[in-house]
């Protein structure tokens, strides 16, 4: 009995090893090709360059993991931005305006997603739909709200966020960390981490063995705003500036680090160690190519037929 | 001896599973051959590689006496193989014509001949009895009427081999009727039919020869008229089963259920009681509302009007949460689709109501999970590698027994199960009346609902007959009779109306 569970648990490990080995594989090539790649101060750079969006990457795998998408984070990091930047420039004792500007783009992580879950639930509108119209219309609001200019003259702690260190280690390489660990531990460990699997496998079976399978949506969409929101003030600090095209195209980076980190889009499958290893497998891709002095129209069609390939991996694993 | 199809000593290996351990199997022409044994004994998986859905690791297909090597469906049925699957294979938004035609549409030129197809479709339809209107889309038919469709398409092409895995499971006796009237039809044709069903009156009524199956091993092949009902049973179970029918003991005790003028959308003015201690039964035909009733009661549909008494209390119960809360639970008709999350494994499913019994502050205890999974697992004698099994992988007995071990762990008062032997063999049929006598016993109140007249009238204390959403009649188990239910059942013939 135990012996088989070991061997279950043993092709689980597998299919994040897949992903796994070919980071690795990566990192060793790129290491014959460019000495400074391996060293400590780039890799913290790599995570530091993949943290925003991993971080929403996190958000997005829950997403997807109940057949989902969410494209709205993308114009979420840049009006979460803006409000959290818009806070702090109120004149009011620094540390309380810096508390209100965050806690300001949290919650409206928070509004968003629940808008997205309560028209995906209640209306029955399909995902794709109710977020590519948040989408627009948060990065209308975005341009609307600043007439187009950014928003800086910043107080200088607020920086500190997105360009501070410690011990070395970036402020928000740190923040990723966490989000990473807590979002595993949810989906893994707890009651509301099964239930996201058991939606995402038969809505109607989970309804009928007892959960609230429209708590369970909509609380995976507030999970994506919220996280979208905590890239988009880490991203405000590190420009030091609101601004209101900040975040463009990022669902598309994010979907693909899912997608590569092996979570199905039909929902259902996937973990967030997976993600992970997605994100940094394209941060590692893009540094690489940097070092190695890859035009980045080159470097865009690199990038995309490394995610075909890992899709296609995992897809001949799965056979 | 000419043999339209034989499969010789068939090998296919599951990941901790020996599926088929050299099965073989001959058909003639004109022939039916029964398949029989119980469940994971193989027969889906042989029927599966006959139709390409499957690939076997070793083994040999002839057809005509010449050797077939095919890999997919699509090469099986260019061979004149057709095959009728347990679980539906249809795009239900798609309408049943387009079903019935799927990959072999007819054509004017470039455009589909949508006309020609609809009248061919409605043609064969009529052949099995019933009148579909072809033009709807098949997710708004019943599942009797999917049946149905399935069945069309697969005799509607160049059909010389049909396999049948359970196509009675949800027909009434009447379309069963038809259904054998259409297979003798086919029979004089010259098609040969491999047959697989749990109901060994069915066998013993349209088969020729009889295959038993036990454990992925062929156990015996005979002529029908050689063999008896007993014989068949012992072959499949390798032991001797008591009763058919274990009866329920318990002593009746206080009422733990009572329905009050209960009204919805298909349910009209249904009123009974439910006593801890008793089996009632609820009998009807395809679409007279059944499932339907015990879906209000279970909060999983919207009630117009009236009242719901639980242990004598009023309570108004608008989600199936709220119905778990109060103690009901309900195995639904179809465990696929309604039961199973084919994403988890076996422990998921089996501890997914539960996982609030088994929390350490905010994380499930994965040892209470564990140990709760595995007792159930062991009780219920699941058949499967282990409970980090995926519940995919399981055959249709066993899937059932995962959703039964959900409820069971839950510890309800009230258990309403909904045709809960669909599809499932003698040996584990037995288990699962004895499993509900057991809960009569612990004093739970139990509603079984089952379109298998013989197996209500044997387990039920009360049987419910019930009509175009009405209750038309509750019979105690010593005065009802086949007719009894029948002429209840269909109280409002006169007004039946089927779907198109």
């Amino acid at each position: 009995m135990q012996a088989k569970v070991r061997t279950a648990k043993f092709v689980e490990l597998v299919s994040e090893f897949s992903i796994g080995l070919a980071l690795i594989a990566e990192i060793i090539l790129f290491s014959q090709f460019s000495q400074y790649f391996f060293t400590a101060d780039n890799l913290l750079n790599v995570t530091l360059q993949a943290s925003i969006t991993a971080i929403i990457a996190a958000g997005m795998t829950f997403v997807i993991l109940t057949a989902g998408i969410d494209l709205s984070v993308g114009s979420l990091v840049a009006f979460a931005g803006i409000l959290a930047t818009s806070v702090i420039k109120i004149n009011l004792p620094v540390y309380l305006g810096l508390s209100l500007g965050i806690l300001t783009g949290l919650l409206f992580g928070v509004f968003s997603g629940y808008i997205a879950g309560l028209f995906v639930t209640r209306f029955k509108i399909t995902p794709f739909i109710v977020t590519l119209a948040l989408m627009t219309i948060w990065r209308g609001v975005s341009f609307v709200f600043t007439e187009g200019r950014p928003i800086w003259d910043l107080p200088e702690v607020f920086s500190y966020l997105g360009g501070g260190r410690v011990a070395g280690v970036p402020v928000p390489t740190i923040i990723m960390i966490i989000v990473f660990v807590v979002s595993h531990i949810v989906l893994t460990k707890t009651r509301f981490g099964r239930y996201v699997y058991a939606v995402a496998g038969n809505p109607e079976a989970a309804r009928l063995a007892g959960i609230n399978t429209n708590k369970i949506i909509i609380s995976v969409y507030i999970i994506s705003g919220v996280l979208s929101a905590v890239s988009g003030i880490l991203l405000a600090s590190r420009i030091n500036s609101g601004q209101p095209n900040a975040g463009l195209m990022y669902e598309l980076d994010v979907i693909a680090a899912v997608v590569v980190g092996g979570t199905s889009l039909f929902g259902g499958r996937g973990t967030i160690i997976g993600t992970f290893l997605g994100a940094m497998l394209i941060a590692v891709l893009r540094n690489g190519l940097n070092l190695l002095n890859v035009g980045s129209y080159v470097q865009q069609v690199i990038v995309g037929v490394v995610i075909l390939l890992a899709v296609l991996l995992d897809q001949l694993r799965k056979k | 001896m000419n043999y339209l199809l034989r499969m010789r000593d068939i090998v296919k290996r599951y990941p901790g599973v020996l599926a088929l351990d050299k099965v073989s199997i001959d058909l003639q022409p004109g022939e039916v051959h029964c398949l029989v044994g119980e469940n994971g004994a193989g027969k889906s998986t042989l029927m599966k590689v006959l139709s390409g859905a499957v690939k076997k690791d070793s083994g040999e297909i002839l057809i005509n006496d010449k050797k077939v090597e095919y890999h997919s469906p699509s090469g099986s049925q260019a061979l004149g193989i057709s095959t009728i699957y347990q679980d539906f294979r249809l795009v239900p938004e798609l309408s049943a014509a387009a079903n019935i035609f799927l990959g072999r549409e007819m054509k004017n030129d470039f455009f589909l001949n949508k006309k020609e197809m609809n009248i061919k479709a409605a043609e064969t339809i009529s052949q099995l009895g019933r009148e579909i209107d072809v033009t709807l889309p098949v997710n708004s038919l019943s599942t009797a009427e999917r049946q149905i469709i399935e069945i069309a398409r697969a005799i509607i092409g160049n059909v010389k081999i049909l396999a049948m895995d359970e196509p009675t499971a949800p027909l009434t006796s009447k379309e069963c009727e038809n259904l054998f009237g259409v297979i003798k039809k086919l029979k004089n044709n010259g098609v040969g039919i491999i047959y697989i069903s749990h109901r060994l009156e069915e066998i013993f009524e349209i088969g020729d020869r009889v295959t038993v199956l036990r454990d992925g091993r062929n156990v015996r092949t005979a002529a029908l008229k050689e063999v008896d009902k007993n014989d068949l049973i012992k072959l499949m179970v390798g032991r001797e089963l008591a009763d058919e029918y274990p009866r329920n003991k318990a002593a009746k005790g206080e009422e733990i259920l009572r329905v009050e003028n209960l009204n919805s959308e298909k349910i009209t003015e249904v009123s009974f009681s439910l006593n801890k201690g008793e089996v009632l039964g609820i009998a009807g035909l395809v679409g007279a509302g059944r499932s339907e009733l015990v879906r209000l009661i279970f909060g999983a549909d919207k009630i117009t009007s009236g009242k719901i008494f639980i242990g004598g209390k009023d309570l108004m119960i608008k989600s199936p949460a709220e119905a778990i809360k109060a103690g009901i639970a309900l195995l639904t008709e179809d465990r696929n689709l309604l039961g199973l999350f084919m994403n988890l494994n076996v422990r998921e499913n089996i501890s997914v109501s539960s996982l609030g019994n088994m929390l350490t502050g905010i994380f499930v205890n994965k040892q209470k999970e564990l140990i709760a999974a595995q007792n159930q697992f062991d009780k219920l004698r699941i058949k499967a590698p282990s409970i980090e099994t995926a519940v995919e992988t399981l055959s249709g007995g066993n899937r059932q027994k995962v959703v039964l071990a959900r409820w069971l762990e839950m510890n309800s008062n009230i258990l309403i199960f909904d045709e809960p032997t669909a599809g499932i063999d003698v040996g584990v049929k037995y288990e699962i009346y004895n499993l509900i006598n057991n809960l009569a016993e612990q004093g739970k109140g139990v509603i079984v609902i089952s379109s298998d007249l013989s197996e209500l009238m044997g387990i039920s204390d009360r049987i419910t007959v019930m009509c175009e959403g009405r209750i038309t009649g509750i019979l105690q188990a010593s005065e009802a009779s086949q007719e009894k239910i029948l002429d209840l059942a269909t109280k409002f013939s006169s007004k039946v109306k089927y779907a198109g």
